[in-house]
């Protein structure tokens, strides 16, 4: 494996690459980098190809767009009301489920099912279970005294209802990971720490805790790029709105009205790069934290 | 801390890994628990540290019935085969790790820690992870560890198994020294006889989870309760000859030649002429004997072999093979006739149904 490479070589693993490469070429790098071009676009004529003018003005005019900023508010809030509670949910159930307990398969199953249904059908019972009149959480909250709460229709709430709806969709894929996680820390450690005269908590505190970091950090990045990214559920949510009077307006939601609503694709691409920068940054941060913890 | 076992058993499903076991631990001994590969000694060392719970019988911390303590209530330091130290704290936070749990203020618990590292010297060691430690070292964190929080009760588990031979021997020794300064009751499970006997006060040998035999280990090897602990013990091992024994109980008839041999003593208990015996001599415990008129095995020699400082001989009785040690200096070829006697109180005599030793 540590021959020099050469040319007969070099070619006969191009040939290998190529198709794949043809498909990404086509289907991500193409997009990508036109879409940075077309965010530059300013005077374009889209029958016929051809621009007439370039300049910053969409990034300038998304920018001075209250309805843009406000996506962003909106989807930071989702991203901070989803990722912790997200790992935190997952991380105990993961921990239950890695128990020895009856019928561990078959909740492993049920936890993964949201992952793997359509957003669409799973919105659709969403729906039903959030409305206000004969939603099942609106009649469990008033065994509690808890007048009904206009989930979907009400601004302050359709974002809580947004987050409920995304955490519970992505348990599964947490969890699932987690617990291969889980497995991989050595059974000895915990009967060591038991003999040190560690309790439960403080063996999930001082030894699984420390000993998943890697797997908490890997789900933590994922699931801030795919929060960032949220568009179906809310697409599926309130039946192609973005929520009552735009409450549950995401970035990729302004992308996509933008692009497909109002025909409007330089503002549509520059909004979408405004975005990628965003992930860029975090996940960077994400990276630089992630180097200090996790190591061991 | 005094340990007792009163009839211990443990069961897995069918499996009965730990069979009725009565042992009492006086304070402040090393004792060894040895025996072959599931003989039920892990087991043993699980029960006592409260991993596992006996399915019957007692178990005695001091005064104090332990079954249904959990082992972090057992004030009880263990190490484990491969250490088990945290793989992300360094090895100062390791040692801490104990007295963090028993809530111990940070500054004294720093302090103890120091010293513990001193006792076990690796003092100079103490901000590296476990993964920049040599095995040596890994135990010797791994040690003081399991002692910092002063427990009762120091389990050790194979803990010499990863390591290499002359890093073994070190670290044995260093065991002892260890165990002797703080003075602490410590069981040690181990497959290989030679620590056991090197490194303990007293010796449990156990075979298919029963105990065979409880006593220190000089008189394990020269006074075995029966055969298997004869067996077990030694290398080259024992010598078996399938032998009668006549009704006067002290003349034994040999296998093939139908030569007898006079035992010293008579035999603790009847036998009856017609029961299986088995006759046991270790190598070390045959001599030549040159004077014809005194009593002895006549053997012919197979082979001699020089191995270090033993002289080994192979010889052969009829269809049984014998292995003696004898003096250097004696010369002795392939195909010679020599006489072997047995050393003065080093026969034993097992009875082949029930493997009870008839003379010891």
């Amino acid at each position: 494996m540590n021959d020099k490479p050469t040319m007969k070589k070099t070619i006969k693993a191009i040939l290998y690459l190529i198709p794949a490469l043809l498909i990404i070429g086509t289907f991500s790098f193409y997009p990508i980098i036109k879409s940075f071009f077309m965010s530059f676009y300013t005077d374009y004529d889209y029958f016929k190809d051809l621009v007439f003018a370039r300049g910053l003005d969409n990034y300038i005019f998304i920018f001075q767009d209250p309805e843009f900023w406000k996506s962003i508010q909106n989807t930071m809030i989702f991203v901070i009301g989803v990722v912790p509670l997200s790992i935190i949910i997952s991380l105990v159930i993961a921990t239950f489920l890695n128990q020895k307990i009856k019928f561990r398969g078959l909740f492993r199953t049920i936890y993964f099912i949201p992952f793997v249904t359509s957003v669409v059908a799973v919105s659709i019972v969403w729906r039903w279970i959030f409305h206000s009149q004969y939603g099942v959480l609106n009649y469990a909250l008033g065994f509690l005294g808890i007048s009904p709460i206009k989930w979907l229709s009400d601004p302050d709430w359709a974002m809580p209802s947004l987050i409920i709806l995304a955490i519970w969709k992505g348990l599964g894929y947490n969890i699932i990971i987690f617990l291969s996680g889980l497995q991989n820390i050595d059974k000895q450690y915990y009967l060591a720490a038991r003999i040190d005269g560690a309790g439960a908590w403080e063996r999930f505190k001082n030894i699984t805790v420390p000993l998943l970091s890697s797997t908490t950090f890997f789900i933590s990045i994922v699931s801030i790029i795919n929060s960032f990214k949220v568009f179906d559920e809310v697409f599926a949510l309130f039946g192609g709105q973005p929520g009552p009077a735009g409450s549950a307006e995401t970035i990729v939601y302004y992308i996509y009205n933008k692009f497909y609503g109002e025909w409007n694709f330089g503002v549509a691409s520059a909004a979408a790069y405004v975005l990628l920068f965003i992930i860029f940054i975090f996940t960077l941060i994400q990276l630089y934290v992630g180097k200090k913890k996790v190591n061991y | 801390m005094k340990i007792q076992l009163r009839d211990i058993t443990m069961r897995f499903d069918n499996v009965t890994a730990v069979d009725r076991l009565n042992v009492t631990i006086e304070e402040g001994t090393l004792v060894s628990l040895l025996g072959p590969s599931g003989c039920g000694k892990s087991t043993t060392l699980f029960m006592l540290a409260g991993l596992y719970q006996p399915t019957e019988g007692e178990l005695y911390f001091g005064d104090r019935l332990v079954n249904k303590v959990e082992p972090e209530n057992r004030e009880i330091g263990m190490v484990f085969q491969n250490y088990a130290l945290y793989p992300h704290l360094t090895v100062l936070k390791n040692i801490m790790f104990p007295l963090k749990m028993a809530k111990v203020p940070k500054k004294e618990a720093e302090e103890r820690a120091r010293e513990m590292a001193a006792l076990v010297q690796i003092d100079h060691l103490l901000d590296r992870k476990p993964s920049q430690l040599s095995g040596g070292q890994q135990q010797r964190v791994a040690i003081a560890r399991a002692l910092v929080k002063k427990p009762k009760l120091l389990l050790l588990d194979e803990p010499l198994s990863n390591l290499d031979a002359r890093l073994r021997l070190e670290m044995r020794e260093e065991i002892r020294r260890i165990q002797q300064e703080v003075g602490i009751t410590t069981i040690f499970v181990t497959h290989d006889q030679e620590e056991a006997m090197s490194i303990s006060d007293k010796v449990l040998l156990m075979k298919d989870g029963k105990g065979q035999q409880f006593s220190p280990p000089q008189d394990m090897y020269d006074y075995p309760e029966n055969q298997f602990v004869a067996q077990f013990l030694g290398n080259p091992p024992i010598n078996l000859l399938s032998v009668k024994l006549r009704n006067d109980l002290q003349t034994i008839v040999l296998p093939d030649t139908e030569d007898t041999y006079q035992l010293d003593s008579l035999v603790k208990s009847y036998v009856d002429s017609n029961s299986k015996l088995e006759l046991g001599v270790r190598p070390e415990d045959f001599y030549i004997e040159f004077d014809l008129a005194k009593a002895g095995i006549t053997v012919e020699v197979m082979m001699v072999e020089r191995i270090g400082r033993d002289n080994l001989l192979y010889a052969r009785l009829g269809q049984t093979n014998l292995r003696a040690i004898v003096s250097p200096d004696v010369m002795v070829n392939r195909g010679d006739m020599v006489k072997l006697a047995i050393r003065p109180g080093r026969t034993h005599l097992f009875d082949r149904s029930n493997g009870k030793n008839l003379l010891h």
